[in-house]
């Protein structure tokens, strides 16, 4: 009896250290095979030439604006990025409607209608016809992003709201979110109202939301948006977090606005009025 | 088991629809298609990772480059052998790759494959 139960616990004990043992093994097999991943690097990173900030931002001089400039810049960014244009009627299947499906990533209104709450009986006559250009604002507490169902729309550390087109599902909550009006919805496949493709760009399919991206496709190989190069110093980009950048030297000269500040969605985009 | 009979008729004609598939299209099966390489990649001999390793997993390989640019903003591979590569599609793979009907879509109609990229992404118009 003695005996049997002394082989009992000698067997247990043994198998104890045994199977601590196996554990032990793991753990330093796991060592072993992080180190080897250490060693075999992140074949990803980022562009060498890339511009970057802590916050991107930029200012739009309205002193400097016309419809000609205006027009001018449009085409920059829309060719750029392959955004359609619907209003040709040779288009096959046009309709006077199709001004419903209009695309745009930047492009002008009205003072009243860019700044509502500050519209005024008595404006500069300047103001009340001056063509303003309007973006997205790349808003520091997007509305759009915290919408989206299945994060298509996010914000960079650097603080450009982007769009992922491939997540983007088209149900248009960002569309209804956004008070600015920025984003627009691809009703019909955009390919045929292209018209010089833009082959470094992809163009967007049917049933995708839009809008600008702050040209962050440009930046990553060290360029200034399309928009701010052929401005002529209407637009000024940089970053709004470095008190010594071009557009933080700006807005300390100058009185700035921003669109719809109430609202709390902290946009990027500052207007020199 | 006085359907014995019965049961076994029935078993048999089920095992004959069964495998209808397999013996109707004995024999037919066609051949793999041969990849035609262009001019460009064939002077290239290397693609950004060795030819086996792109032929199993270029699927997995373009999903990742996809994510590590829209969202990470990462557009620089480095290649096992120490090449440097910028993350597109348009720009890169279909370089090289510029004919479209001979490469990818050979396989993809032989495997039924429907990729989605050339909703958005464009191809390189062949020229003659």
């Amino acid at each position: 009896m003695e005996n049997t139960r002394r082989k009992f616990l000698k067997f247990t004990g043994i198998s104890v250290l045994g199977l601590s043992s196996i554990s032990i093994i793991d753990i330093l097999n796991a060592k072993k095979a992080a180190a080897a991943a250490d060693n075999s690097a992140d074949p990803y990173a980022f562009p060498e030439k890339a511009l970057t900030a802590e916050r991107w931002g930029m200012v739009v001089d309205t002193r400097k604006l016309d419809t000609r400039i205006n027009q001018k810049i449009i085409d920059a960014c829309h060719t750029a990025h392959n955004v359609p244009d619907f209003s040709d009627p040779n288009l096959p299947g046009y309709s006077s409607a199709n001004i419903r499906h209009k695309i745009k990533w930047i492009w002008d209104e009205t003072y009243d209608h860019v700044f509502p709450e500050k519209a005024d009986d008595f404006l500069a006559d300047r103001l009340k016809k001056l063509p303003i250009l309007t973006l997205c604002n790349q808003c520091a507490n997007p509305p759009c992003v915290r919408v989206c169902p299945t994060k298509a729309t996010f914000k960079r550390e650097d603080g450009i709201v982007m769009m992922d087109f491939h997540r983007c599902i088209g149900c248009r909550f960002c569309m209804a979110a956004c008070p600015y009006g920025s984003r627009s919805f691809n009703f019909r496949d955009p390919r045929p109202a292209i018209k010089n493709e833009n082959k470094q760009y992809p163009t967007r399919m049917k049933g995708v939301v839009e809008k600008c991206n702050f040209c962050e496709e440009r930046l990553a190989v060290g360029k200034q948006p399309a928009c701010v190069e052929v401005s002529n110093g209407a637009l000024v980009f940089g970053d709004l977090a470095d008190p010594n950048s071009e557009v933080r030297k700006l807005l300390n000269k100058n009185y700035a606005i921003r669109r719809k500040q109430s609202l709390g969605t902290n946009p990027s985009v500052y207007y020199i009025v | 088991m006085n359907d014995r009979n019965y049961v076994i008729i029935g078993l048999v004609v089920f095992f004959a629809i069964l495998t209808f598939p397999f013996w109707y299209n004995l024999g037919s099966a066609s051949s793999a298609p041969e990849l035609v390489l262009t001019k460009k990649a064939k002077e290239a001999e290397v693609c950004v990772e060795d030819a086996d390793f792109m032929r199993r997993e270029h699927m997995q390989m373009l999903n990742d480059w996809r994510d590590k640019v829209v969202r990470e903003d990462k557009r620089t591979y480095t290649g096992k052998d120490g090449k440097q590569y910028n993350v597109s599609l348009s720009n890169t793979c279909m370089d090289c790759h510029s004919n479209k009907a001979d490469f990818c879509d050979k396989c993809h109609n032989y495997t039924a494959a429907n990729p989605y990229c050339w909703d958005c992404h464009t191809y390189p118009e062949v020229t003659q």
